[in-house]
C-alpha cells in the first residue's frame, strides 16, 4: 500500500518548485550560500541577547584599538566595540536589502510582466512611467518623500525599493515580449484560460532566470544605497550602525585604523558571495533543462 | 580517380553526457559533373559529414577519430587551416538551408557577393571592383535575377525566400568550385519555388561540370536530382547505390522504412463527415493587418485573410492548403478567435463567435482547439508533462483531485506515451514524442473541432507517418472534426476528406480531394499539384521534364 502509494507519487510527480528544491538541495555551493544567509540572519536576530557589549557603549579612554581578547575585531575611534557595531549594522543592512528587494522584486516582476504581456498602448503608458521615473533625479525624489512623510527606517526601505524596481521591470518586459509570441502562450489562449492565469502560470516562471541573477545584484547594491543615503544624514543615524555605513566611516580612516574598513568590509562580501551562490544555484535548480542529478 | 574519395570517416561528439558516434565509418566517392545525394532522417549524421570535409564543426566538441577525405588527392581532414581557407573560397563550396540566416542583413548582395572575389585568398586572382562587379552581375543574371545590374545594391531582405535562395547560389558559385554541397538548400522554400531552385541547381551542374553533394531529407526532391544515394541512420550508411537501385531494389530494411513512411496516394479511412450538418460556418471573413512600414496615414493592410468563407462538417477533415504567406494559419486562428478578425462572422455549432466576450468565450474554447507547427515552441518548457496535461482539465472542471492522475494517465495512453514519462519536462522528449504531448492536451477537454496548423512539417518522415496515423485515429475515436492546414500537398491528400486551396488570402479553389487531384478546375493549383516532388526516379525525372 505504502509502496503503490510512493509509486504514484513517483509518476505525477512534481512541480517545478519541487524539482527546484530537489536539485538546489544536491548543489553545495548554493547550499553554502544559503547555509550562511541563514546564520547571518539568526545572527542579526538575535543580536541584542548575544552581543558583547552594547551599541552605543562608549570607551573613550580605549579610543580605536585593534583585534584583542576583549574586542576580537577591534574598537573604533570611540572605543566602542566593533563585533558589537558589525552584528547591529547586519541588522539594518540585511533588513534593508532584503525589504528594498522584495519591494522592487514585487513591482518590477508584475509592472513589466503586465506591460510585456498586454502590450499596445498600455504597455506604453506603463514604459513611459518608468522612463520618467528613471529620469527623474533619485536624490531629490528620496529627500521629497523624506520632507513629506519625515525620516522613519521603512520609509527608506519604499525609497530604495520604489527606485530598484524600474530595471526589474525593463528586465522581465523584454522577456515576456519574446514570450508573448511563443506557441505555447498561444495554446494556452486556445485553451480559454484567463489572461491573469497565463501570465502567472506561463510567462513568470520563464522570465525567473535572469530575474533571480538580478535580484542577488540588487541585495548588495540596495544595501550601498542605504549606505549613502544615511551617509547624507537621510537614514539610519549614528549611534546606530550599518555595514554601508561603517564602510563609508572605515574608508575614511582607511590609513590608520585598516580593520574598521576591514571587517564590514569582510562581512558584506560575504553576503555578497553567499547570494551569487545561491541565486547562481536557484537559476539552474529552476531551469529544467539542466540536468536533474 | 574520383574527385572526392571519402574513406572511413569517424567522428565523435564528446559531450558532457558521454560519447556520441555522429558519424561512424562513412565512406563514398563522388565523381566531377555527378550528384551524390546523402539521405537521412535529423541526427543521422548526414549533415556532420559534410561539415567535417570543410572544417566547419565545432571542436571540441567534435572530435574527427578516423578516416581520409581525398580531394584531388589531397586530405582535406589533415590539410593546414590555411590551405582548407583557400579550398572553402575556391574549390568547395556550401549552400545552407535558410538562405535568410546565412546572408548578412546590413550588407547589400552585390558587395557580398564580390568579397570572395576582392579578398581573395591568392593575391594573384584578386580582381578590382569593376571586375568584380562585372562578374558578379553575370552571376545574378545566371541564377536568374531579373534585373540584376539594379538588384546588386539590394539588401537581403528586398527578396522574398527564393530569390535569396538564388543570390545564395550566386556567392557559392563566384569562384568557381568543384564541389557544390548543398545542405536542405530547398527545405525552408514553398513547392513551386522549390522546384525552380533544383531545376537550376541541376542546369548549373550541366553547364559547369560540377560535382554535387546533395543533403536531404526528402526522397522526392532526391528522387528527381540524384545520380548516386546514400542513406545514412545514426552516423552509418545503411545503403549506397544508383538512384534507381536504392528505390526500386532497395535491400535495406531503413531504406524501405523511408519509402514507405511516405505519405502517398489518397486517403484509406472513409469519409465520415455529416452532409449538411455543419459546425463551422465561417462568412466573409476578413483578416486585416495595419502594415506600418509602408503606410504613413496608417490605412495599408496586408489582407491577410481577404473575404473567406466557408463550412465545416461535423466529423469532416477538411485539408487547407497553400504556400509561405497565403494566409491559412491566420485563417485558422482566426476562426477560433485567436486573432482579432476585421469582419465577417465565424458561426460555430449555431453561435457567433465574434459576440461572445473573452470571458463567455470560454466555454466554447474547451470544444475547439489547436495543435502547432512547432512542437520545440508549444509546450511550455517549466512544465512537466502532468503538468501540461492536467491544466486543461482542471482549468475546465472535467477533472477533480481524484480523477485527475488518472485521466492524465488515459490521455498519455491515447496518444501513445508511457506513464513513466509523466514527469518529465518537455527538453526531454524528442520531437514526435512533444507533438504527441501537444496532440493530447489539445484532446483533454475532448473538444468537437480541433485545428491542426502544419502538425507534421517539423518532423521526420517516419516520424510523420506515425504522427499522421494518431491524428486519424484520435479523429475517429473522439469523433473530431478537423481543419488540417499543410503546405505539404501529399500529406493533405494522405489525410483530408475535403481540400481548400488558398492564395494571398482568397480561397482559390475548393473541392472532394481526390476530384481536386484529378481535375484541378484552377490555375494555380494546376502549378501547386504539378510541383510536388514524387519518390520514385522515373515518375519524378518524367515529371521534371514536364514542366
Amino acid at each position: 500500500m505504502v509502496a503503490d502509494n510512493l509509486q504514484q507519487q513517483e509518476e505525477c510527480g512534481t512541480s517545478l518548485w519541487q524539482d527546484a528544491w530537489v536539485k538546489l538541495s544536491k548543489n553545495y555551493l548554493a547550499l553554502f550560500g544559503l547555509g550562511i544567509l541563514c546564520l547571518l540572519t539568526v545572527v542579526s536576530l538575535l543580536t541584542p541577547w548575544i552581543a558583547p557589549y552594547g551599541y552605543e557603549e562608549q570607551n573613550l579612554l580605549l579610543g580605536a584599538t585593534g583585534p584583542s581578547l576583549d574586542h576580537w575585531l577591534g574598537t573604533d575611534i570611540f572605543g566602542r566595540d566593533m563585533l558589537t557595531r558589525i552584528m547591529y549594522g547586519g541588522r539594518v543592512s540585511l533588513t534593508v536589502g532584503f525589504i528594498a528587494t522584495a519591494v522592487a522584486l514585487l513591482i518590477g516582476v508584475l509592472w513589466g510582466a503586465i506591460a510585456g504581456f498586454v502590450g499596445g498602448r498600455t504597455d506604453a503608458v506603463m514604459m513611459r512611467i518608468v522612463d520618467i521615473m528613471y529620469a527623474l533625479p533619485f536624490m531629490i525624489f528620496i529627500v521629497l518623500l523624506m520632507v513629506v512623510f519625515g525620516r522613519n527606517i521603512l520609509l527608506l526601505f519604499l525609497a530604495i525599493g520604489a527606485v530598484e524596481w524600474l530595471t526589474m521591470a525593463r528586465i522581465v518586459r523584454s522577456q515576456v515580449m519574446a514570450l508573448r509570441k511563443q506557441e505555447f502562450v498561444e495554446a494556452a489562449h486556445s485553451l480559454g484560460l484567463s489572461e491573469w492565469t497565463i501570465i502567472r502560470r506561463h510567462i513568470i516562471p520563464n522570465t525567473l532566470g535572469p530575474v533571480i541573477v538580478y535580484t542577488t545584484l540588487t541585495i548588495p547594491s540596495v544595501m550601498l544605497l542605504e549606505a549613502f543615503l544615511s551617509f547624507l544624514g537621510l537614514g539610519i543615524q549614528p549611534p546606530q550602525s550599518s555595514w554601508g555605513l561603517l564602510i563609508n566611516y572605515g574608508v575614511e580612516t582607511m590609513e590608520e585604523y585598516p580593520w574598521l574598513l576591514i571587517f564590514p568590509g569582510i562581512a558584506l562580501s560575504l553576503t555578497l558571495f553567499a547570494l551569487n551562490f545561491l541565486g547562481d544555484g536557484l537559476r539552474d535548480a529552476l531551469d529544467p533543462r539542466t540536468a536533474k542529478d | 580517380m574520383a574527385l572526392l574519395e571519402v574513406n572511413g570517416l569517424t567522428i565523435y561528439f564528446h559531450t558532457r553526457n558521454g560519447l556520441v558516434k555522429a558519424v561512424d565509418d562513412v565512406s563514398f566517392a563522388v565523381d566531377a559533373g555527378e550528384t551524390l545525394a546523402i539521405v537521412g532522417e535529423s541526427g543521422s549524421g548526414k549533415s556532420v559529414t559534410c561539415y567535417s570535409l570543410l572544417d566547419l564543426l565545432p571542436k571540441p566538441p567534435a572530435v574527427i577519430e578516423a578516416g581520409t577525405a581525398l580531394f584531388d588527392g589531397e586530405d582535406l581532414l589533415t590539410c593546414h587551416p590555411a590551405r582548407m581557407r583557400e579550398i572553402r573560397g575556391s574549390d568547395i563550396a556550401v549552400i545552407f538551408q535558410d538562405p535568410m540566416t546565412s546572408l548578412n542583413p546590413f550588407i547589400s548582395i552585390g558587395e557580398q557577393l564580390i568579397e570572395p572575389l576582392i579578398y581573395h585568398q591568392n593575391k594573384t586572382q584578386r580582381k578590382d571592383r569593376k571586375t568584380a562587379r562585372k562578374m558578379a552581375i553575370d552571376l545574378l543574371d545566371e541564377v536568374g535575377i531579373i534585373n540584376p545590374e539594379a538588384r546588386f545594391d539590394c539588401y537581403p531582405h528586398e527578396f522574398s525566400g527564393g530569390m535569396r535562395q538564388r543570390v545564395m547560389i550566386a556567392m557559392a558559385l563566384i569562384n568557381q568550385p568543384r564541389l557544390l554541397i548543398c545542405d536542405e538548400p530547398t527545405t525552408a522554400l514553398d513547392v513551386t519555388i522549390q522546384a525552380q531552385i533544383l531545376e537550376l541547381i541541376k542546369k548549373l551542374q550541366k553547364t559547369r561540370d560540377v560535382a554535387v553533394i546533395f543533403i536531404s531529407h526528402d526522397l522526392g526532391v532526391v528522387a528527381g536530382i540524384a545520380d548516386k544515394v546514400m542513406v545514412m541512420c545514426d552516423g552509418t550508411v545503411r545503403e549506397a547505390g544508383d538512384t534507381a537501385q536504392i528505390f526500386y531494389h532497395s535491400e535495406n530494411d531503413y531504406t524501405k522504412k523511408l519509402l514507405a513512411a511516405i505519405p502517398e496516394g489518397a486517403k484509406v479511412q472513409p469519409n465520415r463527415a455529416e452532409k449538411h450538418k455543419p459546425l463551422v460556418e465561417v462568412s466573409h471573413l476578413k483578416t486585416y493587418f495595419s502594415d506600418s512600414s509602408k503606410a504613413s496615414d496608417g490605412k495599408q493592410f496586408i489582407k491577410a485573410v481577404d473575404d473567406v468563407s466557408l463550412n465545416i462538417q461535423r466529423g469532416e477533415i477538411l485539408g487547407l492548403v497553400g504556400e509561405s504567406g497565403s494566409g491559412k494559419s491566420t485563417l485558422g486562428r482566426s476562426i477560433l478567435q485567436l486573432a482579432p478578425t476585421t469582419s465577417g462572422t465565424v458561426i460555430f455549432d449555431g453561435t457567433v463567435l465574434g459576440d461572445l466576450s473573452p470571458k463567455q468565450l470560454v466555454p466554447w474554447r474547451r470544444r475547439m482547439q489547436m495543435i502547432f507547427q512547432d512542437p520545440y515552441a508549444s509546450l511550455n518548457p517549466r512544465m512537466t508533462v502532468y503538468e501540461t496535461l492536467s491544466e486543461p482539465l482542471l482549468y475546465h472542471g472535467l477533472a477533480n483531485s481524484n480523477t485527475i492522475d488518472q485521466q492524465v494517465r488515459q490521455l498519455m495512453d491515447d496518444v501513445g506515451l508511457a506513464h513513466s514519462q509523466m514527469r518529465k519536462y518537455p527538453h526531454e522528449f524528442s520531437g514526435g514524442q512533444r507533438q504527441r504531448i501537444a496532440i493530447g492536451r489539445a484532446i483533454a477537454t475532448r473538444p468537437e473541432l480541433i485545428i491542426a496548423d502544419e502538425p507534421v512539417s517539423a518532423l521526420d518522415v517516419t516520424i510523420q507517418a506515425q504522427i499522421l496515423d494518431l491524428i486519424l485515429a484520435l479523429v475517429e475515436r473522439h469523433n473530431l472534426t478537423m481543419l488540417f492546414i499543410s503546405h505539404d500537398l501529399s500529406v493533405v491528400r494522405y489525410i483530408s476528406d475535403r481540400v481548400m486551396v488558398m492564395n494571398k488570402g482568397v480561397i482559390v479553389e475548393s473541392a472532394e480531394t481526390e476530384t481536386l487531384w484529378a481535375n484541378p478546375q484552377q490555375e494555380y493549383t494546376r502549378q501547386l499539384l504539378k510541383a510536388i516532388p514524387l519518390a520514385d526516379p522515373k515518375q519524378e525525372r518524367m515529371r521534371i521534364g514536364n514542366i
